[in-house]
């Protein structure tokens, strides 16, 4: 369970955030939705340990991550997956092996494990025939794919999706959302979305949390969220449907 | 007045937390260099990256220097009618000082600006985030493999440039101004000592670790200089001045010291 408490930043005297409160839940699909430039991100990336806030706490099954040392910070981490809005492949390397650098530099498998594991999990997103392509040979919904093939191919508990629909066209938004279904549906992870696709973001996840001025607004499940009376919340939620 | 002193103030504060911020970086990646696991599959390619694909520029510049030391040198000597020395002062200059400083900033210029753009490049598109997040440390990937490969690599190609400058001082003074060649080089072996090619290992050696040093640092911490694709170009300008003017400046002191 991930507990964020009164979380606060600020950028040169900016308030990004302004005591963010949430409790993401295990195995739970959770959606941040807020408007864009609104923190969503830096929300994030405090959660994976790249920011560290002015103040509040984040607890990760009880443990403050920010009183942790720099190797318990990395075992919390070793749980972890994250898919970033880029993609963030290694531009270096092929597709495969961006997917199986996870295993080659964390883990003792044979060579022949690595390769099958990396099989299987290019096949688990759909990609097939670009093991041997480099990233700037595919296209962005590919990269994506990908992105999640290496997040997922340690199998962490939680995995963390940075905008991971924006600049698609809608097909491949959807392709990509059935994709985190039926990863989840597989593998069982806690998810944490931050997007903007309103509806389509409704169909994936358990629960949505909306980020507003720096707090968190309205959380409920999407039917809660579509029929909330917060004018803030209407106003976003209609017009993104809209 | 006091406007002015706040602004002095800050400027020298950045700075001190910037050089704080660079010996860090190498104190770390200095000690991970010791402590395994130990990446050679990155060391090795960093090698190539520093050393084979430098050769052309080395071998290049290298012969030109040796001309034209050989032809500078040949009329200063005749001068005092010294021209038989003219095989010893063009080794000795390369051997001593030219070989290892100029060679160490053909690389900075070739190797050193576009590994900081590269690391750069990975900082904006979030690569080194990605290895952070998956709890690797990214110095053992980008900074351990190229300091070690430029410690390698600078000191092979500062004696390639000695030799192939020597060859162009050579056909400069023996092909084109009629020395003879037993002079050129039989001079050489009696001047040239053990304890001048240390120096010029030595110097090699610590061009090495600044020039990779200055240029992973510049690119790791990219985003402090700009956003962006300006930031990688601000970032990568700022390395390859940095490390020549360092490299001019330890020259001085290093050469004080081992004179």
């Amino acid at each position: 369970m991930i507990q964020i408490i009164g979380l606060e930043k600020s950028f040169d005297g900016q308030k990004v955030l302004q005591g963010v409160n949430m409790t993401i839940a295990d195995r739970e699909v959770v959606a941040i939705i807020g408007e864009s430039g609104g923190g969503k991100t830096v929300l994030l990336r405090h959660m994976i340990g790249l920011m560290k806030p002015d103040k509040g706490s984040i607890m990760v099954d009880g443990a403050d991550m920010l009183k942790m040392s720099k190797g318990e910070l990395d075992k919390v981490r070793d749980r972890f997956g994250i898919v970033f809005q880029g993609s963030a492949l290694f531009d270096s390397m092929t597709i495969f092996e961006n997917v199986v650098f996870p295993l080659r530099e964390k883990t003792d498998y044979a060579e022949s494990d690595i390769l099958d594991k990396g099989r299987r999990a290019l096949e688990d997103v759909g990609l097939k025939g670009v093991d041997e392509k480099y990233p700037s040979e595919i296209s962005g919904g590919m990269k994506r794919r990908v992105a999640l093939a290496r997040a997922l191919i340690l199998e962490p508990t939680t995995i963390f999706f940075d905008e991971p629909t924006t600049g698609l066209d809608p097909i491949i938004l959807n392709s990509i959302h059935r994709l985190i279904i039926n990863t989840h549906k597989k593998y069982g992870f806690t998810g944490i979305i931050i997007s903007h696709e309103i509806p389509e973001i409704f169909a994936v996840a358990d629960k949505v949390a909306m980020l507003y001025g720096g707090r968190i607004v309205a959380s409920g499940t999407p039917d809660e969220i579509k029929s909330e009376n917060d004018p803030v919340v209407k106003q976003f939620v209609g017009a993104s449907c809209d | 007045m006091e406007k002015f002193i706040r602004i002095l103030g800050s400027r020298a504060l950045g700075t001190l937390r910037t050089m704080g911020k660079m010996v860090i970086f190498l104190a770390e990646s200095l000690y991970l260099i010791v402590v395994p696991p130990f990446k050679f599959r990155y060391l090795f390619r960093q090698i190539r990256f520093f050393g084979t694909k430098s050769l052309m520029v080395i071998l290049l510049t290298g012969a030109f220097t040796g001309m034209v030391l050989a032809i500078q040198l040949f009329y200063t000597l005749r001068k005092f009618g010294s021209d038989a020395l003219l095989g010893p002062a063009v080794a000795l200059a390369l051997i001593r000082e030219l070989g290892p400083v100029l060679s160490a900033l053909m690389i900075t210029g070739r190797a050193g600006s576009s590994l900081t753009a590269e690391i750069g490049i990975m900082r904006i598109s979030e690569q080194i985030d990605a290895l952070t997040t998956m709890a690797l440390n990214p110095l053992r990937y980008l900074s351990v493999p190229n300091i070690l490969a430029a410690v390698i690599a600078f000191p092979l190609l500062a004696a390639v440039y000695d030799v192939i400058g020597i060859y162009g001082g050579y056909l400069v003074g023996v092909k084109l101004l009629g020395m003879s060649s037993g002079t050129y080089f039989s001079q050489m072996e009696h001047f040239v000592e053990m304890s001048d090619i240390r120096m010029g290992i030595y110097k090699s050696v610590s061009f090495g670790v600044i020039v990779s040093w200055v240029s992973c640092f510049k690119g790791f911490y990219t985003n402090e200089s700009g956003y962006g694709a300006e930031g990688v170009s601000k970032s990568t300008t700022e390395a390859v001045v940095m490390a020549s003017v360092l490299i001019l400046i330890w020259d001085y002191f290093i050469g004080s010291v081992l004179v």
